[in-house]
């Protein structure tokens, strides 16, 4: 069990992470998870005005269906199975994130600077938040996947399309971390 | 009934993002910085495993669970689609600390303003389906 409970390395994540791809292709669907934001979107009744979302959203049920189970599947991870909410990460980088103004990095899961509900209830803190989403949203949709699709998916089956989104991911996080979080904190 | 077994593989999902830590703001910090080693061992791990899924579905030496032959759909080629969308994902991605499969693991944590994000990227889904036939390809 204490195998379990601990931090789980790279060479475990990875691997299994591999295996819940193969399953949803055996399963005869496939492994993406940004696609369900259209779905969101068709069920709010985005159709009405964009023909884009006019699609029938029941065949993509089973993606929300994995969703779900992604959240029940976060609810048993971090109610059950964690003892310590403590992240080891490297100490230059709570070091660099004390530089920028993010304190106590590593000691909780998830930085109060953006994460906390007082900070979400600023209003920097509350555009922060739906700036963050709209350009995961919106640069998933447009490169036509995000890290599951591209990154995993595309990457697994040597797509060029998928080589030259991951790039693009990576532009996008450096130019975000090295230069523009410094700014905001 | 039918679909309860895409329910399972989304738990064992969560439950790997969450044990892993891929789900922590700072994972994606610390990769972005070159700092850790996990981020990387993780998708690349991932990726040559990937690899062999991908030659046992094309040589149809793996079916789906009814017989059938496995497809993978391949991506939209396009350099200004790929790279500019990929770009912007990345800026998000790196603000956010997650990407779309995390910020629902996140909820399951309880992470209430992990909603807001929810909500952030939905509105982007939207506005890209308003504007995708203006975006250059």
């Amino acid at each position: 069990m204490d195998f379990i409970m601990q931090p789980w390395e790279w060479y475990v994540a990875g691997p299994v992470i591999s295996f819940v791809m193969f399953l949803l292709y055996y399963f005869g669907e496939r492994f993406g998870v940004s696609s369900n934001l259209e779905t969101f979107c068709s069920i709010g009744g985005a159709g009405k005005f964009v023909n884009y979302f006019k699609i029938d959203w029941r065949e993509n049920l089973w993606n929300l269906i994995f969703i779900a189970g992604s959240i029940a599947g976060g609810f048993i991870a971090s109610n059950y199975l964690t003892t310590t909410d403590a992240v080891a990460i490297n100490p230059q980088t709570v070091k660099d994130l004390a530089d920028i103004g993010i304190m106590n990095a590593g000691q909780t899961y998830l930085p109060d600077e953006i994460f906390s509900i007082d900070t979400m209830l600023t209003l920097k803190g509350f555009a922060i938040l739906i700036i963050a989403g709209f350009l995961v949203g919106f640069g998933a949709r447009w490169a036509g996947g995000c890290t599951s699709g591209h990154a995993i998916v595309g990457l697994s089956n040597l797509e060029l399309a998928s080589l030259i989104a991951v790039i693009g991911f990576f532009i996008g996080g450096l130019i975000m971390t090295w230069l523009i979080l410094p700014l905001i904190f | 009934m039918k679909y309860i077994k895409f329910f399972l593989v989304g738990i064992l999902f969560g439950i790997v993002m969450s044990k892993a830590e891929i789900i922590s703001w700072y994972r994606i910090y610390e990769m972005f910085k070159f700092q850790s080693f996990h981020m990387y061992g993780i998708i690349g791990s991932a990726i040559v495993l990937g690899m062999i899924s991908m030659f046992l579905f094309k040589k149809k030496m793996v079916k789906t669970f009814k017989g059938d032959d496995i497809h993978v759909m391949p991506k939209k080629e396009g350099l200004s689609r790929n790279l500019l969308g990929g770009i912007l994902f990345g800026l998000g991605w790196a603000l956010a600390g997650a990407c779309p499969g995390p910020m629902f693991v996140l909820i399951g944590k309880g992470v209430v303003s992990i909603l807001v994000v929810i909500f952030g990227a939905t509105l982007g889904a939207f506005f890209y389906g308003l504007f995708k036939d203006k975006l250059p390809n």
